[in-house]
């Protein structure tokens, strides 16, 4: 029998398994293979819905499932936590138990490191796990103005346009509360631009100027002066804040760094077509993991399941794998509090986006509850 | 050209994050006195990129253009 082992629970993991299934239905009835999900927590949680979160309008409850509602049944869970992936020997070592593989696909997904940048634990709020979240949803509720910055720290951080969202919703949160007369908000990003897209870039810098969200750019930060409340940077300014809305460093997961998998951002060396880590003809690499230069979102991982299912499905059959990733990707952003525009874009495409408007962002608030069809693998 | 790179980043074909972004990232990770090569396909990238290497007081070793893309080299200076 052959095993195939998916590591990671989230977005990349769970569709590649229910993408695969389908595709192999005969070979799992018969036994010839068995497909495992190893993931360390029994829930998935739905990350965008964070953005929504801290402004409290979507609840903790409804962007967090139990992972085994959202799996083919078909699919053999396992809720342990992997420590070292021994590709010598095919095997992972999690802390209960040890699983052999013939196939494996790495979908460990990316953390945030606050801890690489001194200072920003003690004195920055972010929106990109539950706690920091739920933390900054209660600093916006208690603000009566001063200077907020959302300073763009890690690169690469997942969701390219999140800081952008969350600075247009931020401005018309403030107004809806009436304090929007009494702050500055800044935004800060790491290259000549306030965006690594021209056409976005074109599109919403007008946007920042109408709205007055004052922004800086080639502005990498190194170090937070949490006593003065100052962002210190690799150019060599300051900026001093009331309420700092940090994007955190991000890492590949430990793992990966742990079985020597990972070049120094922990992030898996992975072919940008085919998917599969380099130097491993029976790993693939998937999702925020990969060292891949496209963006961390949940699309482009939705994009690749497509594509590594479609090749596992034709090495078990005995056929030549010939399913490409073209770096395809599309992501909403959210430019007001009931307003919003798209993007896709692939390797060989730039994105141009559409004017925004409301019907965008009613797509995407139907897309927050719907994406958990996309989860069972169904849109 | 006669100066080695330590190391060298293919961006070529990258949107986002973009090769701005993984050279800082390299100068992050990378010691003093390292040279850095990154090669994109992205016309912009030969013009921003020795902006910041400005702007942030690294050494331009220099802007080739090969074929089909740019290769940017940087000495990590402090």
């Amino acid at each position: 029998m052959k095993r195939i082992v998916i590591l990671g629970g989230g977005v990349a993991g769970t569709l590649t398994a229910n993408y695969l299934i389908p595709k192999i239905g005969d070979e799992i009835r018969d036994r010839k293979v068995e497909v495992t999900l190893i993931t360390d927590r029994p829930y998935q949680i739905y990350e965008p819905g964070y953005l929504y979160l801290i402004f409290n309008r979507l609840g903790e409850d409804e962007l967090r499932r139990d992972i085994r509602e959202l799996l083919d049944p078909s699919v053999r869970l396992v809720v342990d936590r992997a420590v070292r992936i021994d590709t010598e020997n095919q095997k992972i070592i999690c802390e209960k138990e040890t699983h052999d593989y013939d196939y494996l696909v790495i979908a460990t997904g990316a953390r945030i490191t606050p801890e690489d940048i001194p200072g920003l634990k003690e004195a920055g709020h972010w929106f990109y796990d539950l706690e920091g979240s739920k933390r900054l949803r209660s600093a916006l509720a208690n603000f009566k103005g001063g200077k907020i910055v959302i300073s763009v720290i890690g690169v690469p951080h997942k969701c390219p346009v999140a800081p952008i969202e969350v600075a247009f919703i931020l401005h018309d949160f403030l107004k809806r509360r009436g304090v929007r007369d009494k702050s500055q908000v800044v935004y800060t990003y790491p290259t000549n631009k306030i965006f690594i897209m021209d056409p976005v870039t074109e599109m919403i810098q007008p946007m920042f100027d109408e709205r007055g969200i004052e922004y800086r750019t080639f502005f990498n930060p190194i170090e937070i002066n949490a006593k003065e409340k100052k962002i210190i940077t690799l150019e060599g300014e300051e900026e001093d804040f009331d309420l700092l809305v940090a994007i955190p460093p991000h890492r590949g997961a430990q793992v990966i760094t742990d079985s020597g998998l990972g070049d120094k951002g922990g992030w898996v060396p992975t072919d940008r077509y085919t998917l599969k880590a380099d130097g491993y003809d029976n790993v693939y690499a998937l999702g925020d993991a990969t060292n891949l230069p496209v963006s961390k979102a949940g699309s482009v991982a939705h994009f690749q399941a497509e594509v590594v299912a479609e090749n596992l499905a034709a090495e078990i059959k005995g056929i030549e794998p010939t399913a490409m990733f073209n770096g395809k990707a599309f992501c909403f952003i959210e430019t007001g509090w009931e307003e919003a525009t798209y993007i896709w874009f692939d390797y060989f495409t730039p994105p141009q986006p559409v004017v925004p408007s409301k019907f965008v962002h009613f797509v995407k608030i139907a897309y927050n509850k719907a994406y958990w069809l996309t989860a069972r693998g169904l849109l | 050209m006669d100066v080695e790179s330590d190391r060298v980043i293919d961006a070529r074909g990258s949107y986002c994050p973009g090769p701005l972004m993984e050279l800082i990232k390299a100068i992050k990770e990378e010691d003093v006195g390292r040279v850095i090569e990154v090669w994109s396909s992205d016309e912009s990238s030969a013009k921003d990129i020795p902006e910041w290497v400005k702007k942030a007081g690294h050494e331009l070793i220099g802007v080739f253009k090969e074929s089909d893309y740019w290769r940017i080299v940087v000495r990590k200076t402090k």
